[in-house]
């Protein structure tokens, strides 16, 4: 209870923030807030899974691409050719079709957001579950270049087919009513809404991390990061925990996707590119690895100076060099050097605790 | 399908198969005296292609090209120098997540450097219309030197390794790290070696593969996946494993344009990977007895 506590602060945090940016005049800026929101619930996923269960995943853009795609080309691409169909006429009669008009006043009949959103995360944690499998034996550098492979599969995928949108993306994805009042969508009008709605779902699954990380689960997959054959011998079933493990940051990714993509309106290719898993992974390793917290700070603050445009061509350049200097001088993230230099002094302290060097 | 088809398809092949090979043998070096993959080794394929062509407004094709494989194995030692040789019992996690960094540095700097534009060296022999007739088939001399000059760098590396003594030395430093020490070697200098003799095949690849395939500033990233496949599936550490895989896969890949779109031809290597990756991680060339000693 405690730890949810300090959740506190922070929602006060977001508040002042919205309050701020009303009275100065910069609302804008909730713009990139939101995005930064959005990516970061896919980084405190990445987290569990990089920090704790200590799994190393350079494909968590194809997830989040699984997502936003299969949402944004279902609420988009019209079933009309196919209104014939039995499986259309199944899903007429089930409620989950909408019928309107385009731009051109054509028929226009596609699946509506909320079946399309449960039916894209469905996807990505069945393809988690079909791929974490085999891949999630691995370790080191062959799971490392099994999920960038995967990665890249997706990548081409979404490249090379027609349906979602080859080289252009999909754009012109329709708003998400989630219930009465509440819409995703990026009109200025709706933007104070969407920044509180994006960082409700951020805090949620922060919240829900934080809960289970403390539980059976969480000690479970630190005793895997420890030590896989120790955390076997101890009765833990590691091949289940690490796929569970897969697929919740899985499932947090193609979220994401698909908020993102009905918040932004569209999507395209360079969501599933490698440079955004390796800016992913790279965020996670500043924030600290195992430190929840940190990764969501680092997620939020990284990810909006890069939305603002501060880092200008230099962006990915950027990315790559927070990767290397951290990983030289920080392996445990940028906050633990502030930790750091305490424990420094607790070593003066004549009882050792711990056969750690 | 006709022979003459059939030659064609198998001489692309065999072309693109040696570069793999020669990029998985640059993999292996590295990985034999380090146990690290280095993520960022098709980016110096890229930087011996990009240095020879800039190189090549001032000083003749043999001396530009002469100048970029020395030049990148001197980024190789730099590398190597300023990233990895100070760090003590680095993680694998920490080492994967610096040698991907390096490549995204590489590759931005390049970019900054020579833009996003295809660039290319001059055919060695005659130009791009030049062909010479084999079975039928019309295969341009490049093809040949592409071959040939990966057959010549395979066959003195072997020399090097067996013959000279900095190579058994870097035999030495792969087989038993620490009694290498107690010969009095130092296995650091051994592990800077490695990223400069892998640098420097990797850009002579990069010099003789540019007028067939082009070079660019983000070629790197595929060829590092398509050699790490190489490596793999000829057993990781297995340079005659990773001369028959990188011609297994290049003629694979050759073939299968004539079944699935070119898009996919990607895919093709990437799912070989998943698939041997899952089934038989050891390669289809290694050992299973030594592959139990890595850790997968």
């Amino acid at each position: 209870m405690k730890r949810i506590l300090a959740i506190l602060p922070l929602l006060a945090a977001v508040v002042l923030v919205q309050l701020l940016t009303t009275w100065t005049g910069t609302q804008f800026y909730l713009t990139q807030m939101t995005m930064a929101a959005y990516y970061s619930l896919l980084i405190i996923g990445l987290c569990v899974l990089m920090g704790y269960a200590g799994q190393i995943s350079l494909g968590h853009a194809g997830f989040f691409a699984i997502g936003g795609y299969l949402s944004a080309a279902l609420t988009t691409r019209s079933l009309v050719p196919f209104k014939e169909a039995a499986l259309v006429r199944l899903l007429d009669s089930c409620g989950l079709l909408h019928a309107g008009k385009d731009l051109y006043g054509a028929e226009l009949l596609v699946v509506t957001p909320w079946a399309a959103a449960v039916f894209a995360v469905l996807v990505a944690a069945l393809i988690a579950v079909a791929i974490g499998i085999p891949v999630l034996k691995l370790k080191g550098h062959y799971l490392a270049m099994a999920t960038l492979g995967f990665g890249i599969i997706i990548y081409r995928l979404v490249l090379a087919t027609p349906w979602f949108g080859e080289a252009d993306g999909i754009s012109g994805v329709p708003p998400f009513h989630l219930f009465s009042g509440v819409t995703v969508s990026g009109e200025s009008s709706v933007r104070i809404m969407n920044y509180y709605l994006a960082w409700g779902v951020l805090l949620s699954g922060l919240v829900l991390l934080i809960n289970l990380m403390q539980s059976r689960i969480g000690r479970a997959l630190r005793a895997i990061h420890g030590s896989e054959e120790a955390a076997d011998a101890m009765g833990v079933n590691i091949a289940r925990f690490k796929l569970q493990t897969f697929v919740l940051s899985a499932v947090f990714a193609a979220i994401a996707g698909v908020l993102l993509t009905h918040y932004n309106g569209g999507i395209g290719p360079s969501e599933a590119g490698v440079m955004k898993s390796v800016r992913y992974v790279a965020i996670v390793a500043v924030g600290g690895m195992a430190h929840l917290w940190g990764a969501m700070f680092m997620g939020v603050l990284l990810n909006f100076l890069s939305l603002r445009g501060v880092f200008g061509s230099y962006d990915d350049a950027v990315f790559g060099l927070i990767l290397i200097v951290i990983m030289l001088f920080a392996p445990d993230g940028i906050l633990s050097l502030l930790a750091g230099r305490k424990k420094k002094a607790a070593t003066v302290q004549p009882v050792q605790q711990d056969g750690e060097a | 399908m006709s022979t003459e088809l059939f030659v064609q398809y198998l001489f692309a092949g065999i072309t693109y198969g040696s570069i793999y090979a020669i990029v998985a043998i640059g993999f292996n070096i590295i990985y034999n005296t380090t146990g690290i993959i280095n993520f960022a080794q098709g980016e110096f394929v890229m930087l011996g292609g990009m240095i020879a062509i800039s190189l090549l407004s001032f000083l003749p094709l043999p001396a530009a090209i002469a100048l970029a494989v020395l030049l990148t194995m001197i980024i190789g030692a730099l590398i190597e120098i300023i990233f990895i040789r100070w760090l003590k019992n680095p993680s694998v996690l920490r080492m994967i997540i610096i040698t991907i960094g390096i490549s995204i540095l590489t590759r931005e700097a390049a970019v900054h450097i020579w833009g996003e534009n295809i660039r290319a060296l001059p055919y060695f022999v005659g130009n791009e219309i030049t062909t010479i007739g084999i079975m039928g088939a019309r295969i341009s001399p490049q093809v040949l030197w592409v071959v040939g000059v990966c057959g010549v760098m395979v066959a003195v590396l072997h020399l090097f390794f067996r013959t000279t003594s900095v190579g058994r030395e870097m035999r030495a430093c792969a087989a038993n790290r620490l009694a290498t020490i107690l010969c009095g070697i130092n296995p650091r200098n051994m592990v800077t070696f490695s990223f400069v003799l892998s640098a420097g095949m990797g850009a002579l690849a990069g010099c003789v593969m540019s007028p067939i395939t082009y070079s660019q500033y983000d070629m790197g990233t595929g060829l590092a996946i398509k050699g790490f496949t190489v490596a793999i599936l000829g057993g990781l550490g297995n340079s005659g494993g990773a001369v028959a895989a990188g011609l297994l896969l290049g003629i694979i890949e050759a073939f299968s344009v004539s079944v699935v779109p070119l898009a996919f031809q990607d895919a093709i290597a990437i799912t070989i990977l998943l698939l041997i990756l899952f089934v038989r991680p050891h390669g289809i060339f290694g050992s299973g007895e030594a592959a139990r000693l890595k850790a997968f």
